[in-house]
């Protein structure tokens, strides 16, 4: 169609003025453009800078190595020792099932745990290593090593477990860790990041778990700038964190090592040596034991039913957590307390006719017959019921328990051990608010020579023992040092008693394991140098009725094993000038002067010899049996002996 | 024909017509294509090969068509509009039949050595059949309705074709592309007003027709419309893009991480990063200062095709060059607010700087049809 010149001028008028408008729009445009830019990345700009961070930075923890823990002479008792794996990075091994095959053939693999590890390959990204086993023999990261060429993507790699080189000799005092569980978070409160990393390792019992915070450190970390699907690119920057402080215990793994093993030929028992000087605990045994490091390498379901169904109780510490009638032990209490209240004199002598009747009840003596006049010696070196009773009577259970309690009994001794107990000291308003009943002259009685309500641990029975050595109120200690401070030695002020009640004691104590009639004799050190004073205790678990003595059940041999007597000796040593003293409590095992005795004495030579007594020291008749029930130790080796020192 | 009213003598011929190319605009498109292959090396992480290399290859190649193009008179193009529509909407209904299928998306046919998408050839020639229609129609007539349903099926025809795809973007672009020429042309704003209260009208009939039998979008494209209203309500699928876009954009700042320093695309977080997300990179390691300049370019092309357009006096050449200028317009405009959260992801790459080839080809002969139009415009006595 032909246009004029007219309509071609208009139209171009037209176009020109449509132009400008369509102009004027698209300016507006490239405003609302320029402005939302410099609103984004201006005003704005800070705050997705912060997003593009969090975006591309990731913080990884860094897990700070776990202090060590140290015997008093410097021995490892905790140590953290390579943890050999071997991992796959899927990206890398291109074939896994083929891999795997090869890597077989190389290795023991257990197929649960294979499976386990291989259910995480298909789920991580595939440049995540993966580790397929842990806790390997260093033979076998070898192997993989030299093979690498046949296995794409399979590589060894180390890491940090914690090992216990003692064994089961200090699994009840450092304890042991084990992986981070849902219910340790619930009940620990600790928000500390370290513990959201998986099978992060925490202190489960003893000195691990009561010191853990110590123990672990704190977390490093590094920043790391990760892409889209999470692949680590570069390291930003790193804190390593603070490591763990090292502990020194004031345990000798030499003489806890012969402690374990000398108690365990008692079946279940417990004994505790402790310095009397500063309270220093140089060995807690408890047997039978188990092996810690089982625990950390994840125990099976049958090893740790073998342990819990076990009527020894393997897992329990009983020189803490065990409380038993301190049985006879107990009757320094009552001589101390009587002694300072004015109530008895030394030369004083009572009768005892084989009982004492208290209304129409009669309490008897261990001794049918009777031990005739009895003076305070004697009744120690005798542990006559009888002189007891009387002296029970004439004291009163609250003056008793008050002396008692200084001695510790009764009291919770902050010790970075599990379930620590505090035993039970009884006096008369315990009873009303426990029973809610008098106290009755009988229970007095029966609290005199250790039986009714009260109960002890080795420990108490231990701490007890070095304050009437010591005459001081010295606390016992288990931390030596920490981070390399030491700890402070507290309670070594006198008791506040009379010296000459105390050298009473002693004497009495001195007469029962070294004269001919006392209870102990059987168990003396014959090395005049370092003679022991002890005590006896035999604790009766329950009575023997009268149907069953009709039935002739008089001794213990003819009960059950956990119906029997515990058996108990209390032991300082050299007399003289006294430095350890010990308690040994053997389970049901029937008398304290026969059964533990002997186990008191042997510990305190070796704790006086720093090793293995030599023969001489013990009473001339006896040496051949010692000389083979030495021997048969199993102890950790001639070194561990000659480790330990008198520090 | 209104040649005849002035001096076709005084137009170029020969290898003249060099001298009066528009040479500011062959400039500044070479600047915004550099700018692209800037991006595109440091998006592939330093790596030449990768997209920037094929995409210089393609810009020389675009730049000799352009020229070729700018160098045959403008009347023999206007004489081949219809053609030119004709073959591209026939190739439509091809890619519809037996397009190859790719991206979720019928687009492309396989020419063996390049994919031709049709959509994107449609955007040009769809702007020259309508100047060529307002060209030969008596201007008289230009608002009479009869004569304006002729454009508006010209539009709708390959529109439909193109929504049926699917592909939103170009639809929205076919219909605004034609409705600046028909507005250029003069059509009376009344229609515009119906049209726009119509437009209006049929968002609000997308909406409630969600849900229902007669939905009229897929439910991938109410899920964009979704995250474009609300990005941060799924920031892991739907949302990833816009989301992670805008904060690459953000954190450019004033002046940017640096060149190749940009954390966002190095480390994969942005979504196609070398296509339609491309600016965010430029945004983010160029900073608002780079940002604001690559825009100020864009905007002094589109200067110069107004200027180009308005010293033109014939009908065909200045509608052209304007309604390429306004289909240029609307590219980047829609890339930029799409890129920066103002606009739903309707998957409009960034004009000659995003990688393509199709679309840098027909845009480089678009640009080279408003070279014709300004080589071989009538000059005055």
């Amino acid at each position: 169609m032909r246009q004029s010149p007219r309509d071609t001028e208009t139209s171009s008028r037209r176009i020109s003025r449509r132009a400008l408008v369509l102009g004027g729009l698209q300016t507006g445009m490239l405003g609302v453009l320029g402005w939302r830019m410099h609103q984004m990345q201006v005003d704005q700009a800070d705050q997705y800078r912060l997003l593009a961070d969090e975006n591309r930075i990731n913080m990884r923890l860094i897990a700070p190595a776990r202090g060590l823990i140290y015997d008093r002479n410097g021995v490892a008792l905790a140590e953290n020792a390579q943890n050999y794996r071997i991992v796959i990075v899927r990206e890398d091994a291109g074939d896994v099932d083929a891999a795997i095959a090869r890597l077989k053939q190389l290795v023991d693999l257990d197929p649960d745990e294979l499976e386990r590890a291989l259910r995480e390959v298909e789920r991580r990204s595939p440049f995540v290593p993966v580790t397929l086993t842990d806790q390997r023999a260093w033979e076998d990261v070898a192997e993989v090593a030299v093979n690498a060429p046949a296995l794409p993507g399979i590589t060894p790699d180390v890491g940090l477990t914690r090992n216990y080189p003692m064994g089961a000799d200090f699994a009840h005092i450092v304890g042991y860790v084990g992986p981070v569980s849902d219910y340790d978070l619930d009940r620990m409160d600790d928000d500390d990041p370290l513990l959201q990393i998986p099978k992060f390792q925490i202190g489960k019992t003893g000195v691990e778990n009561k010191l853990e915070r110590d123990l672990r450190g704190k977390a490093g970390s590094k920043r790391i700038e990760v892409n889209a699907a999470g692949r680590v690119m570069r390291e930003l920057g790193r804190d390593e964190g603070i490591p763990g402080s090292d502990l020194q215990l004031t345990i000798d793994s030499g003489l806890q090592n012969f402690t374990q093993a000398r108690l365990s030929l008692g079946m279940s028992a417990a004994g505790v040596v402790m310095d009397v000087r500063n309270g220093d605990l140089l060995a807690i045994g408890s047997a039978p034991a188990f092996d810690p490091n089982k625990f950390v390498r994840g125990i099976s379901s049958v090893d740790y039913s073998l342990l819990t169904d076990n009527i020894y109780r393997p897992l329990a510490n009983k020189a803490v957590q065990g409380a038993y009638p301190p049985g006879s032990t107990f009757k320094m209490m009552v001589t101390l307390a009587a002694l300072e209240a004015g109530e008895v004199t030394p030369d004083e002598t009572i009768w005892c006719g084989g009982y004492t009747k208290v209304g129409n009840r009669r309490f008897h003596c261990w001794k049918r017959g009777g031990h005739g006049h009895v003076n305070l010696e004697e009744s120690l070196q005798h542990s006559c019921d009888v002189y007891y009773f009387d002296l029970a009577q004439r004291v009163g259970i609250d003056r008793i328990a008050a002396m008692a309690r200084r001695f510790g009994l009764g009291s919770h001794f902050d010790l970075p051990m599990s379930a620590v107990t505090a035993g039970i000291m009884p006096d008369k308003a315990w009873k009303t608010e426990r029973y809610g009943q008098d106290w009755r002259v009988g229970d007095s009685l029966n609290a005199a020579i250790g039986q009714g309500y009260v109960l002890a641990s080795p420990l108490q029975l231990a701490v007890m023992n070095a304050r009437l050595a010591s005459g001081t109120a010295i606390e016992p200690r288990l931390v030596k040092s920490e981070g390399g401070i030491e700890t402070e030695v507290r309670g070594a002020v006198s008791l506040g008693l009379n010296e000459n009640h105390l050298r009473m004691v002693r004497k009495g104590m001195y007469a029962v394991s070294n004269t001919r009639r006392g209870t102990g004799y059987g168990a003396r050190i014959a090395d005049d140098t370092m003679l022991m004073a002890g005590k006896s205790g035999t604790s009766q678990v329950r009575n023997i009725t009268a149907a069953e003595r009709a039935r002739g059940v008089t001794s213990n041999a003819d009960l059950p094993w956990e119906r029997r007597d515990h058996a108990l000796f209390v032991a300082f040593a050299p007399y003289e000038n006294p430095r350890y003293a010990v308690s040994v409590v053997v389970e049901h095992g029937g008398g304290g002067s026969s059964v533990a005795g002997p186990i008191a004495r042997d510990i305190l030579l070796y704790a006086l010899h720093g090793g293995l007594p030599p023969l001489e020291s013990y009473p001339s008749y006896q040496r051949d049996e010692i000389r083979v029930m030495q021997e048969s130790l199993p102890l950790r080796g001639a070194e561990g002996g000659e480790e330990s020192s008198r520090a | 024909m209104s040649y005849l009213e002035y001096n076709v003598k005084r137009v170029p011929t020969g290898l003249s017509k060099v001298l009066y190319l528009n040479w500011a605009l062959i400039l500044l498109l070479t600047a915004v294509a550099s700018v692209g292959f800037l991006m595109l090396y440091s998006v592939a992480g330093g790596d030449i090969s990768r997209w920037a290399e094929p995409q210089i290859k393609r810009f020389v190649l675009g730049m000799v068509l352009m020229l070729t193009v700018a160098m045959v008179p403008i009347w023999f193009w206007r004489n081949m509009a219809g053609l030119a529509y004709g073959v591209s909407l026939l190739l439509l209904v091809v890619v519809e039949v037996a397009g190859t299928t790719g991206m979720g998306a019928q687009r492309w046919i396989d020419l063996g050595f390049m994919r031709l998408q049709p959509s994107e050839l449609m955007k040009i020639t769809l702007v020259m059949f309508l100047a060529a229609y307002y060209d030969w129609l008596d201007i008289k007539k230009t608002s009479r309705p009869l004569w304006v349903l002729i454009p508006l099926m010209i539009i709708i025809a390959p529109t439909y074709l193109v929504l049926h795809q699917p592909d939103l973007g170009t639809a929205i672009l076919l219909v605004a592309g034609g409705g600046i020429v028909m507005f250029l042309a003069g059509v009376s704003w009344w229609y515009f007003s119906v049209v726009i209260a119509a437009g209006v009208g049929l968002v609000a009939a997308v909406f409630t027709s969600r849900g229902t039998p007669w939905q009229l979008l897929k439910d991938y494209q109410y899920r964009r419309i979704d995250t474009f209203l609300d990005p941060a309500s799924d920031p892991m699928n739907a949302g990833y893009h816009i989301t992670q876009s805008k904060i690459a954009l953000g954190s450019g700042g004033w002046t940017g991480r640096g060149f190749m320093q940009g954390t966002q695309s190095r480390l994969n977080f942005l979504p196609e990063k070398h296509t339609d997300f491309i600016f965010t990179t430029l945004a983010e390691e160029f900073g608002f200062v780079g940002a604001i300049s690559l825009l100020t370019l864009y905007a002094l092309i589109i200067v110069f095709c107004i200027i180009s357009a308005m010293n033109n006096k014939d009908r065909f050449g200045s509608l052209l060059t304007l309604g390429v200028g306004a289909t240029f317009f609307l590219f980047f405009a829609v890339n930029m607010s799409m890129v920066m959260g103002l606009a739903p992801v309707v998957g409009v790459p960034l004009p000659l700087v995003s990688y393509g080839g199709s679309a840098m080809l027909v845009l480089m002969v678009a640009f080279g049809l408003t070279q014709s139009a300004h080589v071989h415009r009538p000059r005055g006595r």
